[in-house]
């Protein structure tokens, strides 16, 4: 009847509907979820070649070692050289009476500090760099002369007490992003005698904020000292700070006294303390352990004479050295030439092992103590590692950093390892989130987390994912290209009929071998390369819309391919060469350190062009090249790109 | 003949599914030890191109799960289930115009746009019903600010394309 047809009508329709509505829901969600692995895999793209630049970097060190270790022949052959390598200002260090012959203009209308210091020149930092200015070189020396005094007095690990009513928040990598410190002290207000902090390493590098980061934690801890604990990173380090930016960011803004700023860095960067214990239970550091952690010894060793921790001690005359007593004679350090000198100015190998495991570990699901292949230094420590260590010491948890997390925090190992990381956003905007953890005995931690975006409003989430996607992508072509003679000769070895295609198969195991990047290359094909309908790779698709610009059109591409693979460790090298950061070395300096490199990198090009290039370029000044020049003319140009040059830029 | 054909032909397939899976699952496994939290699982078959309904979804990870549930799903279990899947092309996702004719369907007037509440009614009272989160998440990219609707057929081009 009448009923009957209008309610089975509106059934018919409500079931239509219900239908329409699953439709909608299970394509949202199929689609959500494309979304958020492409995230995922944009983020393993960033992880793997930054872990891999970090072994880039370990090797970097290898070098270093290696010259050290033929500094006689060294000596011998090229005297020029070596003062240049191992002159080492070390007398200007302590000078401390330098800063105080600086002028601050009145023209100057950034930040004054004023000595002793209190917390209302916390809030004053955190207002002049809101609005981005810059310290004045003359307060950042005073800042950094007071922390130094005070970090010495500081053990290499701190042991809080926490209570129910002070509870502590912890922080992981910052890296340099300005804005994520400035949500922290917002959002958890700032540190005081009730609200305590740990600051876990890596404050600097990669972001550009790096040194307004440490002016505001090193003045938290001036006014703070018993409150506010700092931590060392594996980048409170003199030589990541030149290839991962911290180095340029001084330089770029203290134009005349940045050169004083880094030397002083380098040693405040040795006597930020290893570590803190809370309530005896909770042990906080930078990266991990090992299966040999000996906290004993970690407490006694006398943490300062790291300089740098890629700058391993060096062994005399073939023997180790050794802690018993002081051995008179020739000594060398990585930075100086000393006659009649002690060899207690290095740690043991032993010792300096202790502290790299310490920096530079990670935690992973496989039981046992691996080296960690990963990032060149350190270990991979399993489940089973972090019960015997805690268990050792009676401890009951580790808090580390090190890893960047999507979430901003992990736990793993059973609750016992947590992995807290506060750089939000750290790849680029939308990669990850960043967060702080809250602990105070008796109770579980508590975890904050956040993603600070420039704009009021978030970007939707495909447009985040896409500009994530793409940077990532575009990061991985460059890794290609800067490999891809040997890529081309890998592909061509596989392609027995000459077609130009490869099998999916082929193709994902010839890139990973010789790129040596653990990815999932199967499903980044697309982003890489060109496929057929039978399912087959062009390999040579991936090169067509991306090239390394020339600097000088008749060189060979093999010899250009290399020094732009190289350009960050070059960098370094004439970086350390040019002591006096003049931004020039010599001919001779160059075509030496060239010959060098290749016989240690084992890199087999033709270099009889070498010279022509230099010349070609017209980089010469009197005989001297300006390598930032040089280094610079190597760049990858993406051709249907807006920017036309690589965004991954010399450090 | 054929039939060794076939099976030859399935066998290369199945190598490729494998390794697919394999890829798909280690960027979810972070501790690198073979296992993926069940939460992400449903992320994981939908970014191999299934779709499976919430339901579906359900039924799947009843099959990977360990008896006693752990909360984590380890590899060994979830590759042969995920093959099949994959084998037998099921879970297919929705093409664009089944999908632009379920929004016409909640559009009887034909209007072209759905306004912020009829969308939030549909997707959170009915059906497999939306989270808060995937609700918002959904309007932040789907909603026209000026006119507080949602334009259904250009949102479908915008997501499609962006899919591609």
């Amino acid at each position: 009847m009448g009923c009957g047809t209008s309610s089975s009508m509106k059934d018919k329709k409500s079931e239509k509907a219900l239908k329409a509505a699953l439709v909608i829901q299970n394509w949202y969600r199929g689609h959500s979820a494309q979304l958020k692995t492409r995230q995922r895999y944009a983020l393993t793209i960033f992880q793997s070649i930054e872990y891999a630049d970090e072994q880039g970097q370990l090797e970097l060190s290898n070098f270093f070692s290696f010259m050290l270790e033929n500094y006689t022949r060294l000596l011998e052959e090229d005297s020029e050289l070596v003062t240049h390598l191992f002159d080492s200002n070390i007398q200007d260090k302590d000078r401390q009476d330098y800063w105080v012959l600086i002028d601050v203009p009145d023209s100057y209308c950034g930040p004054r500090l004023q000595f002793p210091l209190t917390f209302t020149d916390i809030d004053l930092l955190i207002e002049a760099f809101k609005q981005q200015q810059i310290l004045h070189a003359y307060y950042v020396l005073e800042v950094l002369f007071e922390t130094k005094k005070l970090l010495q007095q500081m053990p290499n690990f701190t042991h809080i007490k926490t209570s129910p009513s002070k509870e502590i928040t912890i922080c992981g990598d910052l890296h340099g992003k300005l804005d994520d410190l400035f949500l922290i002290y917002y959002k958890n207000g700032l540190p005081s005698v009730s609200n305590p902090y740990v600051f876990n390493g890596d404050f600097v590098d990669r972001g550009k904020n790096s040194m307004e980061i440490l002016m505001i934690l090193f003045v938290s801890f001036l006014v703070y000292p018993n409150d506010l604990h700092l931590n060392r990173g594996n980048h409170e380090d003199f030589m990541m700070n030149m290839r991962y930016g911290f180095t340029n960011e001084v330089l770029h803004k203290y134009k005349l006294h940045g050169k004083k700023i880094l030397q002083v860095l380098e040693d405040i960067y040795t006597w930020l303390p290893i570590g803190t214990i809370i309530d005896n239970e909770i042990l906080v550091i930078h990266g991990g352990i090992s299966e040999s952690t000996d906290l004993n010894l970690l407490h006694r060793i006398e943490r300062n004479k790291l300089k740098s921790v890629l700058m391993p001690p060096i062994p005399i005359d073939g023997d180790h050295a050794t802690e018993k007593g002081n051995k008179v004679g020739t000594t060398i350090t990585a930075r100086g030439i000393r006659t009649n000198g002690s060899l207690s100015e290095q740690l043991t190998k032993h010792e300096w092992e202790q502290v790299i495991d310490i920096l530079w570990s990670d935690p992973r699901g496989k039981r046992g103590c691996y080296p960690n292949t990963g990032r060149g230094g350190g270990c991979y420590f399993g489940p089973d590692i972090t019960s015997k260590i805690l268990n050792k010491y009676q401890l009951k948890m580790l808090i580390r950093s090190h890893e960047c997390k999507p979430e901003g925090y992990e736990i793993c190992h059973d609750g016992k390892v947590i992995t807290v990381f506060s750089a939000s956003n750290y790849y680029e905007e939308g990669s990850n989130r960043g967060a702080y953890i809250r602990v105070s005995s008796g109770t579980p931690p508590r975890f904050f987390q956040y993603q600070v975006t420039r704009a009021t409003c978030l970007r939707p989430l495909y447009q985040r994912m896409n500009a994530v996607e793409s940077r990532a992508i575009r990061m991985l072509k460059e890794r290609m290209i800067s490999q891809k003679t040997d890529l081309i000769r890998v592909f061509q070895l596989q392609d027995s009929s000459k077609s130009g295609k490869l099998s999916v198969g082929q193709w994902a195991f010839s890139m990973e071998n010789i790129l040596g990047l653990n990815l999932p290359w199967r499903s980044l094909s697309s982003h890489l390369v060109t496929t057929d309908k039978d399912g087959n790779i062009d390999y040579m698709s991936s090169f067509q819309d991306i090239h390394i610009q020339k600097p000088v059109k008749e060189v060979q591409s093999t010899l250009i391919e290399t020094v732009y693979r190289y350009r960050s460790d070059l960098q370094i090298i004439f970086n350390v060469i040019d002591s006096n950061h003049s931004g020039l070395i010599s001919m001779e300096e160059f075509r030496s350190i060239w010959k060098l490199f290749k016989s240690h990198y084992r890199v087999c090009v033709d270099d009889s062009q070498l010279d022509e290039l230099t010349e070609r370029m017209d980089l010469n000044k009197d005989g001297s090249i300006d390598f930032n020049e040089f280094l610079k003319a190597f760049y990858v140009v993406h051709k249907f790109d807006k920017l036309s040059k690589s965004d991954t830029k010399v450090a | 003949m054929a039939d060794d054909r076939d099976r030859e032909g399935t066998e290369i397939a199945v190598a490729e599914f494998h390794k697919k899976i394999k890829e798909a699952f280690e960027v979810f496994d972070h501790e690198s030890n073979n296992t993926v939290d069940v939460r992400e699982i449903g992320t994981i078959i939908r970014s191999l191109g299934c779709c499976p309904s919430e339901g579906e979804l359900h039924d799947l990870i009843a099959e990977v799960e360990e008896e006693e549930p752990t909360g984590y799903i380890r590899f060994e279990k979830f590759l042969p289930v995920m093959t099949e899947v994959l084998l037998e092309r099921r879970y297919r996702p929705i093409p664009e115009d089944i999908l632009h004719r379920a929004f016409e369907v909640l559009d009887p007037a034909k209007r072209g746009f759905l306004s912020k509440e009829e969308l939030i009614k549909y997707m959170t009272e009915v059906g497999e019903r939306f989270s808060q989160e995937e609700m918002e998440e959904m309007l932040s990219a789907a909603i026209d600010p000026e006119s507080n609707s949602i334009h259904y057929k250009d949102y479908i081009t915008m997501m499609v394309v962006d899919e591609n």
